[in-house]
């Protein structure tokens, strides 16, 4: 194959002259990281709350519910990114509308980025949440009422602490695709670790070291991300209790 | 600025004649790809011959750590490379958006079908392959005979929901400017600066889609479970 090699291009300077390509990458490791962490943070919030409303014996709850997550899992991230970045400016009122459009770039792509992010993530985790809680017996719940715990303390003290010791191993692959995902936000121009790797492919025509670059980023970080939530696992497990065994998921 | 939603009717022929057409096709060809190749890898990563196991979980554990995007680039500019070292020339290929779009979905979704066929061989008793042996099948019939049909049945469901997945995920060929639906959608969306009416128009399709399919998934997953 008639591709010469040029490793060295990571040390020569950007046109941007923030510093070297490899200095460039690494910036947008950390707009990576920022932009999944945020969107984290939502999407543990609002999981969490939607998956243990779609438990509970209201079916207008559960309805709604359901509802949240049929209409985020059912159309692709990109096609959510353009949503929030396009359209929902349009929607909102004009004044704040335009308030978010001014905002120093990258600001006023990232908060969009975040809040679409988390809530696409936030319906897969309260899928986990319901399927956790679910695999619990229902005689826990009962024996809650039978001594006297009112609904929202069976949760509290019952439920969720075992629902969520269950759904870690899950929780944790949800951790890594919210990473991967995060690069889906250069479709509306952020400049994140892929966005970034491309942008270096355009100005130094050096295409596998860019892309190998970021690869090589990427798998570090998920390798980070496996053994700190592996140890989430063995610090919070209570001994006779065991996780569940994965079930064959689809993802992506 | 007043809503224009006429301009659906006025792109329809293109938008979906061309654009869904493009990624029904792609969706359809990395399935039924992405599905032989996943079931050579599931087979190869439950191997005894440790290289061949360790080569095909290197392979799915690399794609499943990679995200979408990255991967639809390394393919798209490495087809090319690719292509001129099976044909001897000194070149790189020129190969369109369209064969470098049904590589990699082909090549990405594998490492994820692999998986679910990989839990739906484990799900297969080992006695029913000894019992194979047992009658004289070698190592193929076995497989192909016995234990795939099952594995295979098993994880219909799983398999259907991650073709539904692979369909949405098809509209990531957007970064290497293909004309799937959505890539049809933007570029007339940016032609008559109509976004708001064309990409909430593609979220309504794609939603309309991936829900109905995905019901029909929970029809026939009730369907096996009464039969079995």
């Amino acid at each position: 194959m008639g591709y010469t090699w040029h490793w060295k291009v990571l040390l020569e300077a950007e046109p941007g002259g923030t510093g070297t390509y490899l200095q460039y990458l690494i910036v947008g490791l950390g707009w990576t990281l920022a932009t999944a962490l945020a969107a984290w943070i939502i999407a543990l919030t609002v999981g969490a709350l939607v998956g243990t409303l779609r438990t509970t014996p209201y079916p207008w709850v559960v309805r709604a519910g359901n509802l949240y997550v049929e209409i985020f899992r059912n159309i692709p991230l990109i096609v959510q990114m353009f949503l929030w970045f396009f359209v929902m400016p349009e929607l909102l009122p004009t004044e704040l509308g335009d308030r978010i459009k001014q905002m120093p770039p990258p600001w006023g792509t990232w908060i969009w980025a975040v809040l679409c992010l988390g809530i696409f993530t936030s319906v897969r985790i309260a899928e986990q949440v319901r399927a956790g809680i679910n695999s619990l017996p229902r005689g826990q719940r009962m024996a809650g009422t039978a001594l006297g715990l009112t609904l929202g303390q069976s949760y509290r003290y019952v439920v969720l602490p075992q629902a969520f010791r269950i759904i870690l191993p899950p929780l944790t692959s949800e951790s890594m695709n919210i990473i991967k995902n995060s690069s889906v936000a250069l479709t509306i121009g952020l400049l994140e670790l892929a966005g970034r790797a491309k942008a270096m492919q355009e100005f130094s025509f050096r295409v596998f070291e860019a892309f190998a670059t970021a690869t090589v980023i990427y798998l570090l970080v998920n390798l980070v991300v496996v053994l700190a939530m592996r140890a989430l696992e063995r610090k919070v497990r209570v001994p006779g209790l065991i996780a569940a065994g994965g079930a064959p998921q689809a993802g992506h | 600025m007043g809503y224009d939603f006429d301009v659906i009717q006025r792109s329809w022929g293109y938008l979906f004649k061309e654009g869904m057409t493009f990624t029904v096709t792609l969706t359809l060809i990395a399935m039924t790809g992405g599905i032989v190749f996943g079931t050579l890898l599931a087979m190869m990563r439950l191997s005894a011959f440790k290289p061949l196991s360790m080569l095909a979980g290197a392979y799915v554990n690399l794609m499943r750590s990679v995200p979408l995007v990255l991967v639809i680039f390394w393919f798209f500019f490495m087809v090319p490379y690719i292509g001129a070292w099976i044909t001897g020339a000194d070149r790189p290929v020129q190969v369109g958006a369209w064969l470098s779009a049904v590589i990699t979905f082909t090549m990405f979704e594998a490492a994820y079908y692999c998986e679910i066929m990989r839990a739906g061989i484990q799900s297969i008793p080992r006695g029913q392959v000894w019992a194979g042996y047992a009658l004289g099948l070698n190592y193929w019939q076995a497989m192909g005979q016995v234990v795939l049909p099952q594995a295979f049945r098993n994880m219909l469901p799983v398999l259907l929901t991650q073709t539904i997945i692979l369909f949405q995920d098809t509209s990531l060929v957007y970064v290497i400017s293909a004309t799937d639906f959505l890539g049809a959608a933007s570029k007339v969306a940016n032609r008559d600066y109509r976004l708001v009416e064309m990409y909430t128009f593609v979220a309504v399709v794609y939603f309309v889609i991936s829900y109905g399919l995905s019901m029909l998934v929970k029809q026939l997953q009730d369907r096996i479970a009464i039969i079995r």
